[in-house]
């Protein structure tokens, strides 16, 4: 993996009860794709960057089948909100709040993330 | 203990099987369930379930999913269901039925609806330990213990309907079958004995016994009571472990009988028009213990339910009647199509046939045509596709001559009959008695408008099935010709179709998925993100086009990336627990020892299960992301490319051994494989392609299964488009025979790419085929006769996509900034996801589930009611 250096490089840069956690470098983020980090305490979260440049993040894990999967689904815009599809079976979720487009029972955990 | 009637009337339904439930349907649906006090007395230990379907039961539809009754149903509706609680008798003078529980019920009104019962013959040794019935779940419960406990053979009497279909449970059970028919040839009721010989050879095939023109004469038995055998009529006798009765049914009229009641000379009881009793105008009787005003017992479900409408009907004081109804039939019977319609036998004077027969195949389809070329019915065997059509037309002069209508396709046979050619008064569904124009009415009228809301308009589609297809073509053009726009846009992002969409990016070049949303996009879908559906589908289009467009050709350079489904943009598949699996390419499935032990060195290294794939591979399965690469640079390493099981692409061209080997085969089929496969590789396409091809007319490669396959000739090669297996199984159609190997590979260079141009996202050939106006007949039209002259485009697109092919994964391991993407996180490039977990089973590893089951997140941070477990 190739690293530029980090004075140049803008971070993206993710919310913890701790404070501030320093994820990668702006520019690893597609727009329209994600990414997986992994969190000091084992949990993971799915970046996203859509293609006006808003960074979101959620849980990682899929809760309709467990597998920490939500990364690698597809992005959309439903109704003016951004949203990522399960790879697995297709649930999408609210990036910006985590709701379940598809069952109004499930949510998954949200962050707030920015680029500094 | 005797329930008082109190001042709501009562109905006493006696029976609840098929059309004892839907009379209490149509009870309700006349608000009688409301106003009167309704109790059913059920002799069966369960509420009324499919008996069509009974035979299911083997093939893995549990006695629940048979039910057809819903409890909320009888709840709602305050019917007082008596399970296990047949009537006993009937006082008619005192108006009471009797329980054998012991409860005696007054009535204003009894409905016998008890149905009938297996006909036995009387032969001797009948009772012995051993003989079955084939009628009731628990009949078949009884029969599959016994199977399984204690039998290795089974005599079925009876070469009917119910008796094919106890043998084929017998052998599905393990079982050596005989079937034991009196008559001459098989179904003696509903086919001929052309149909007889076609069906006779094809059930042979399945290595089931058929002994025709015997009757049984003595059942023998051990001494312990136990079946030993069956003793024939010609003297023959039948070594067997048990024996199943399927000899036909007889109306179970006891009660009525005992009652005084009057009843027909063979059974059933007497009624009029309206299903009311001669005897007594208090009393109906409906299904199959009825004999019904033309003096016939009707022995299926649909004049069943006929005369459980008209009873309900009748008691409401509508007008209604039930003279008489149609026996048309049409069963999938051990797999092979078997239909009758209308005057099937010929009997009418004057009336000819119209044969065609195939013994080779299997098929046999006669009409039969009167004098003034009216269709008065007919019988297909081996293929009923034409049923729903024909048995529409049935009374009418068909629009085309009528052997057009029972040849094979490619054998002059006009354009298939589409349902468009029907009137208005053709009963499209004859389990409900639904007439197109009724469909056509809930479409126009009730504006429905998809199938499944047809369906609970009309419940047209909801008895056998039969008819579904017939009425989603009839859906569609209905919506179509009442101007009902329906939106056919790709999705929430687009109003435009995906062929629509492919001639714009065709021809304006575009390469951009964005460049596409913002221009052609819907008003508010412009300027956004897309969606999960037209992403993908974009980046297919782009793909297939990319060396005519000018767009890179790799599917994950710059933007495209953006777009795949996560399979394409791993370039692996997805698994349930978030691992991926690896499928190499080998053409033809032929592979060279060397390259089988790289393929089992790199699983055994990498710790991966094994799996031989239906298309004549090697899957590997538990690879985690950030192993891809290296799994990759060693398959590429000893020349091995990518499989694309991930993509909709071409998947495999499987082969038989062909002539090389084979003492039977005409062609190298397996050449031809590999050089098909080799050509298609890696073209993307609306769904996966699969194809393969036969050395011979023995088809071991299932050719007919394939989007696209090829069977030798002796002069040749036929090509063969649009089958699949699957779901919706489908033999592919001959769209041309005796080509010579550039005739083929040009056949197929055009076919592919007029069904990548005009084909839906994820429609697979075979519905494409069937979708298409015109159907195979136009696409031959197109890519045989060039009939819209765009074969030589078709022509040089392929040879763009042949020119252009590179292997993603040679590209994807050679360039560190790609793989940069296969890690499992961005801020931890080496660590595992801790999630992916396996354990041991059969040598091998599986998913670990149970731990995929263990949150990790804290407690405040998980949300109420989360599918997490």
């Amino acid at each position: 993996m190739t690293l530029a250096p980090e004075t140049t490089e803008v971070k993206v840069r993710l919310r913890l009860d701790e404070g501030w956690l320093t994820v990668c470098d702006l520019s690893t983020l597609t727009p329209g794709r994600g990414v997986a980090a992994l969190l000091p305490d084992g949990r993971q979260v799915a970046l996203f960057r859509d293609r006006g440049g808003n960074l979101y993040g959620i849980d990682n894990r899929d809760p309709f089948t467990g597998a920490a999967v939500l990364s690698r689904g597809l992005t959309g815009t439903h109704h003016g909100r951004p949203f990522v599809a399960s790879p697995l079976l297709k649930q999408r979720f609210d990036l910006t709040s985590g709701h379940c487009l598809d069952d109004d029972s499930v949510r998954v955990a949200c962050y707030e993330v920015k680029a500094a | 203990m005797t329930a008082t009637p109190g001042a709501t009337p009562t109905i006493v339904l006696v029976g609840h099987g098929m059309v004892g439930q839907r009379f209490l349907e149509a009870l309700a649906e006349r608000g009688l369930t409301a106003t009167h006090r309704v109790v059913v007395l059920c002799e069966e230990p369960r509420p009324a379930y499919d008996r069509v379907r009974l035979t299911s039961y083997f093939s893995g539809t549990t006695p629940e999913e048979l039910s057809l009754t819903d409890e909320e149903f009888i709840a709602a509706h305050g019917i007082e269901l008596r399970i296990g609680d047949p009537a006993e008798s009937v006082d008619r003078e005192a108006r009471t039925v009797t329980a054998r529980s012991g409860l005696t019920v007054g009535y204003d009104v009894l409905v016998l609806a008890t149905g009938s019962y297996p006909f036995v013959p009387p032969v001797p040794g009948k009772d012995a330990e051993g003989c079955f019935v084939y009628r009731t779940v628990e009949d078949l419960l009884a029969i599959e213990e016994y199977a399984r406990r204690r039998a290795a053979t089974g005599v079925v009497v009876g070469g009917g309907l119910l008796g094919l279909e106890a043998a084929g449970a017998l052998k599905g059970l393990g079982l050596a079958a005989h079937i034991v028919e009196f008559a001459p040839r098989l179904m003696p009721v509903q086919v001929d004995d052309g149909g007889g010989a076609a069906l006779l050879r094809t059930i042979e095939e399945m290595g089931l016994t058929v002994h025709t023109g015997t009757g049984t004469q003595e059942i023998t038995a051990g001494e312990d009571g136990a079946v030993t055998g069956v003793r024939l009529s010609d003297g023959s006798e039948l070594a067997t472990d048990m024996v199943v009765f399927s000899a036909g049914v007889r109306p179970r009229d006891q009660l009525a009988r005992d009652c005084g009641l009057a009843v027909g000379e063979r059974g059933g009881v007497a009624v009029d028009a309206q299903c009311r009793t001669v005897t007594d105008p208090r009393v109906f009787a409906i299904g199959e213990c009825a004999q019904a005003v033309d003096g016939r017992v009707y022995g299926l479900v649909a004049p069943g339910y006929e005369q459980a409408e008209t009873a309900a009907a009748t008691i409401a004081a509508d007008e209604a009647e039930f003279t008489g109804a149609d026996l048309s039939t049409k069963l999938k019977l051990l797999g092979v199509d078997v239909a009758s319609f209308g005057d099937a036998h010929g009997t009418a004077e004057g009336s000819l046939d119209v044969v065609y027969s195939d013994s080779r195949a299997g098929l046999y389809k006669k009409l039969v045509i009167g004098r003034d070329g009216t269709l008065l019915g007919g019988i297909l065997v081996g293929d009923a596709e034409a049923y729903g059509t024909l048995r529409a037309l049935t009374g009418s002069v068909p629009p085309v001559a009528p052997e057009s209508l029972v040849l094979p396709a490619g054998a002059g046979a006009a354009p298939r009959l589409g349902p468009s050619a029907l009137p208005d008064e053709a009963v499209v569904c004859s389990c409900h008695n639904v007439t197109k124009g009724a469909i056509r009415g809930a479409v126009t009228e009730h504006r429905c408008t998809t199938v499944p809301e047809v369906k609970k308009c009309t419940k047209a589609g909801t008895g056998c099935g039969s008819c579904v297809k017939v009425l989603g073509q009839l859906v569609t053009a209905e919506l179509e010709a009442s101007g009902v726009e329906a939106d056919k846009g790709l999705c929430g992002c687009f109003a435009r179709t995906r062929e629509e969409l492919y001639e714009i990016v065709l021809a304006l070049r575009i390469t951009s998925y964005q460049d596409l949303l913002d221009r052609y996009g819907r008003e508010g879908a412009r300027g956004g993100d897309g969606c999960e559906t037209c992403k993908p589908a974009i980046a297919s289009v782009i793909a297939s086009l990319a060396p005519a467009i000018g767009a890179d050709g790799y599917v994950l350079g710059g933007e495209q990336a953006a777009l795949q489904d996560t399979n394409d943009h791993f370039l692996a598949n997805l698994q349930k627990n978030g691992s991926y699996s690896v499928v190499p390419r080998v053409p033809g499935g032929e592979i060279a020892p060397e390259k089988l032990i790289v393929i089992g060195e790199i699983a055994r290294d990498f710790g991966l299960y094994t799996k031989i794939t239906g298309g004549q591979r090697i899957d590997m399965f538990g690879a985690r992301v950030e192993q891809l690469p290296s799994i990759w640079a060693r398959l590429v390493d000893a020349g091995f490319e990518s499989g694309h099981a991930y993509g909709k692409s071409l998947r495999t061209v499987k082969s038989c051994v062909g002539s090389t080997w084979c003492r039977y085969g005409v062609q190298d089929s397996v050449r031809m494989a590999i050089d098909l496969e080799l050509r298609y590789r890696g073209l993307r396409s609306p769904h996966k392609l699969k194809s393969a091809v036969s050395g011979c007319a023995r088809e071991c490669a299932e050719a007919r299964s394939k989007d696209f396959g090829v069977i030798a000739t002796a002069g040749g090669w036929n090509l063969y488009v649009g089958g699949n297996g699957g779901a919706t199984p489908r033999h592919a159609d001959l769209l041309a025979q005796d080509l010579s190997d550039a005739e083929l590979v040009r056949l197929i260079d055009r076919f592919l790419m007029f069904y990548i141009r005009t084909a839906d996202r994820l429609e697979r050939t075979s519905v494409w085929l069937e979708r298409v106006p015109g159907g195979l007949d136009h696409v031959r039209d197109v890519v045989v006769h060039d009939s819209l002259g765009i074969c030589a485009e078709l022509e040089s697109l392929m040879a763009a996509h042949v020119a252009g092919y590179r292997d993603e994964w040679a590209e994807t391991v050679n360039d560190p900034e790609k793989l940069a993407r296969f890690v499992s996180f961005v801020n931890a490039p080496d660590t595992p996801d801790p999630v992916v977990g396996f354990v041991p089973e059969r040598d091998q590893i599986k998913p670990d589930l149970p731990l995929l089951s263990i949150g990790t997140r804290p407690a405040d941070d998980v949300m109420e009611g989360s599918a997490q477990r």
